[in-house]
């Protein structure tokens, strides 16, 4: 891997955790916390959707980051040619 | 069958399995005892890291601490599953590849410095030993009101069992007990929780029966009723928010770098495969872990409504809106007998009044003479479950392995944390570097078996300071151990100096914060400052300070590496190493 793909492939990762980061930071701080009591004003089932967020729906957000960022790292390993056995 | 003896059959099973799996899974050399020779499939790995994270407080307090907090309790909901996000793409995947044995060789070999390594021991072991005193205490509990054995006994059998597997194994047994133990809990958690969502709302899944309408032809939705409920009689609405933001927000967010620094968490990613399969894990472990989480919100609520129901069971105010002493249902006289409910007839009618003083002015216009639940403790919201749900005994025995399985589990996990730093950072690594591998394995279970005699001490006499050290865990690895891996593998710059002075800036600060309000080293008679939120420097909780002090040893980390000289090139080359799973591939 030479200097260039290496950097590049860094700075692509980088890219993807951020993003993932981001929408971590807007469910559970954003949703679930800074703008909680605007959101309980909408129903979500037998749910506040603020509410739901604070404790349902961040936590399931939370798993398909983990599953997404891991699937997208490891098509991100095959382009470079630097995916495991 | 008495619901004692089934229960003794029951949890002694599950004991005779776990020690079935230790015998099996002995370990052979350091790498099996360490890290499991890193055969660990990803899904397994998963649940074991469920059973490792989710300690005795997870399985028998945190319904209880949602049903009495409601809304509020959202922090340690998100808190403590929000982490496993950051350690799966900040930390797991590149402390894999590095590929050794413990956290605080990364940090040691990253900062090219034993002072740094030294530093990460002692933040490890402090964090460590406090967690498990907590797990100890837990056993203890579980037995003596489940088995009817005292406190002292509860836990000598505990780390006999501890002992057996995790000597014997080390991260192999470990391992091995942890998926048995993970079945067991869940299980156990989710068979009453179904049950009682069920006959509430109607609807099985009880993520979704918090959702949804009660099941007495009413149409009204549980969350809402529950809401109606408290505030007629004075309390806060269970939706709504009584903390500062502030306060939940830091809260939240020292959890959350707390988990994803935790030793013994960290260190399950170094027993999979492949740098792959530690992102994966992560994913599975999370699953695992939200399976319970997301159950307990609807156990709290649900729990809270049941409670409340039994005793308001008319208007409020109304001559006969309150039960009758005489008529509640025989959970409630048993776990009167237990200490942990505790009703006194302040106005002699004979019923049960149970509300806010503060918040219900009312009260004395209809002869109320004050709250008569004394004393409501909340681990009963879970442990009496089944009672409330008129579930049959069987049940009742299945909460009681839960409960031990999830303590033994977490303990474990900590124990060989502590001792694979004492045996490998601190042994092989400084004192005595020349022992081989049998030598070193050797020492590690002597260590460990140290370790357990040390735990069980504490829990047997556990220091005054013990309900507070569990928020003194999360602050230092929220404040010493994260920041300092993280900039290890995302900064080429800090260098060693940055490092050390980095964690001491995390750690001093959050050790001073804390000690202000609770205590120097935890004598309440030496706090400087009341504990209470007109005193906190900006209104902040101390147990909210981790955040504050992780942002401090970031900012002290990079100015103190900027002014001096960079790191050598090789542990530059180290970094981008770590930075991709494999090096290019010959072509």
């Amino acid at each position: 891997m030479g200097e260039k793909s290496r950097e590049e492939y860094w700075r692509r990762n980088i890219k993807l955790v951020v993003g993932c980061l981001i929408v971590w930071f807007v469910v559970s701080f954003g949703f679930g916390i800074l703008i909680v009591h605007p959101l309980n004003a909408i129903p979500f089932g037998g749910y506040k959707l603020g509410f739901w967020f604070a404790q349902q729906g961040s936590l399931y957000i939370f798993v398909g980051l983990i599953f997404f960022y891991s699937n997208r790292m490891g098509k991100l390993d095959k382009e470079f040619g630097v995916e495991e056995e | 069958m008495s619901l004692q003896l089934l229960t003794i059959l029951v949890v002694g099973a599950t004991f005779v399995l776990y020690i079935y799996i230790a015998i099996r899974s002995k370990a052979k050399d350091t790498s099996d005892f360490y890290v499991a020779s890193k055969g660990v499939h990803p899904v397994l790995n998963g649940m074991a890291t469920g059973a490792d994270w989710m300690s005795a407080a997870s399985f028998i307090s945190m319904a209880g601490l949602i049903a009495f907090l409601g809304y509020d309790a959202s922090v340690y909901l998100m808190g403590w599953t929000g982490g496993y996000c950051l350690l799966a793409m900040l930390l797991a995947p590149y402390l894999r590849k590095f590929g050794k044995f413990t956290v605080s060789e990364f940090i040691g070999e990253r900062y090219y410095s034993n002072t740094a390594r030294m530093v990460a021991v002692v933040c490890l072991i402090t964090a460590s030993v406090t967690y498990v005193i907590g797990q100890m205490k837990g056993i203890g509990v579980v037995f003596s009101r489940s088995l009817g054995v005292s406190f002292e006994v509860g836990i000598v059998i505990g780390m006999v069992i501890v002992f057996v597997y995790a000597v014997f194994g080390g991260m192999k047994g470990v391992t091995n007990t942890q998926i048995a133990q993970y079945c067991v809990l869940i299980f156990a958690y989710s068979v009453p929780a179904i049950f009682i969502s069920l006959h509430l709302t109607g609807m099985p899944i009880p993520q979704l029966g918090l959702g949804s309408t009660m099941a007495d032809g009413s149409g009204i939705h549980l969350l809402d009723k529950l809401d109606t409920i408290l505030v007629d009689l004075g309390f806060a609405a269970y939706t709504a928010q009584k903390m500062s933001t502030i306060n939940v927000l830091f809260l939240t967010m020292s959890l959350m770098i707390g988990t994803a620094g935790l030793p013994h968490v960290i260190m399950r990613f170094f027993t999979v495969p492949s740098v792959k399969d530690a992102r994966s894990s992560a994913g599975w472990a999370l699953v695992f872990i939200a399976i319970l989480y997301t159950t307990a919100p609807a156990v709290g609520a649900m729990a809270r409504m049941n409670l409340m129901q039994t005793i308001q069971t008319g208007a409020v105010g109304s001559p006969d809106g309150n039960i009758e002493y005489a008529k509640v249902p025989p959970w409630f006289k048993s776990w009167e007998k237990t200490g942990l409910l505790k009703f006194e007839d302040k106005n002699g009618d004979g019923r049960i009044q149970y509300y806010d003083e503060k918040g219900l002015k009312t009260a004395e216009s209809f002869g109320w003479k004050g709250n008569e639940m004394v004393k409501v403790d909340r681990d009963i919201m879970v442990l009496a479950n089944p009672e409330i749900a008129g579930l049959p005994n069987w049940v009742i025995a299945l909460v009681t392995a839960g409960g031990i399985a999830a303590a033994l589990s977490t303990a474990a996990g900590l124990l060989l944390a502590i001792a694979t730093a004492i045996s490998h950072d601190v042994l092989k690594g400084w004192l005595m570097p020349n022992i081989n591998d049998q030598q070193e394995l050797k020492y590690s279970r002597i260590a460990i078996g140290g370790a357990i005699l040390v735990a069980g001490y504490l829990g047997l006499n556990p220091p005054g300071f013990a309900a507070q050290v569990v928020a003194l865990a999360f602050g230092l690895a929220a404040a010493s151990i994260f920041p300092a891996i993280m900039m290890g593998i995302f900064s080429k710059r800090v260098n060693d100096k940055g490092a050390v002075a980095g964690m001491l800036a995390g750690l001093g600060s959050t050790l001073v914060y804390i000690f202000i309000y609770k205590g120097w080293f935890f004598f309440k008679s030496t706090a400087m400052l009341p504990d209470n939120v007109d005193n906190w420097l900006f209104g902040l909780n101390p147990q909210a300070f981790g955040t504050v002090g992780a942002i401090l040893n970031f900012i002290v980390a990079y100015a103190v590496s900027s002014v001096t000289e960079a790191p050598p090139q090789r542990i530059q080359d180290l970094v981008e190493e770590i930075r991709v799973p494999i090096a290019a591939k010959v072509k």
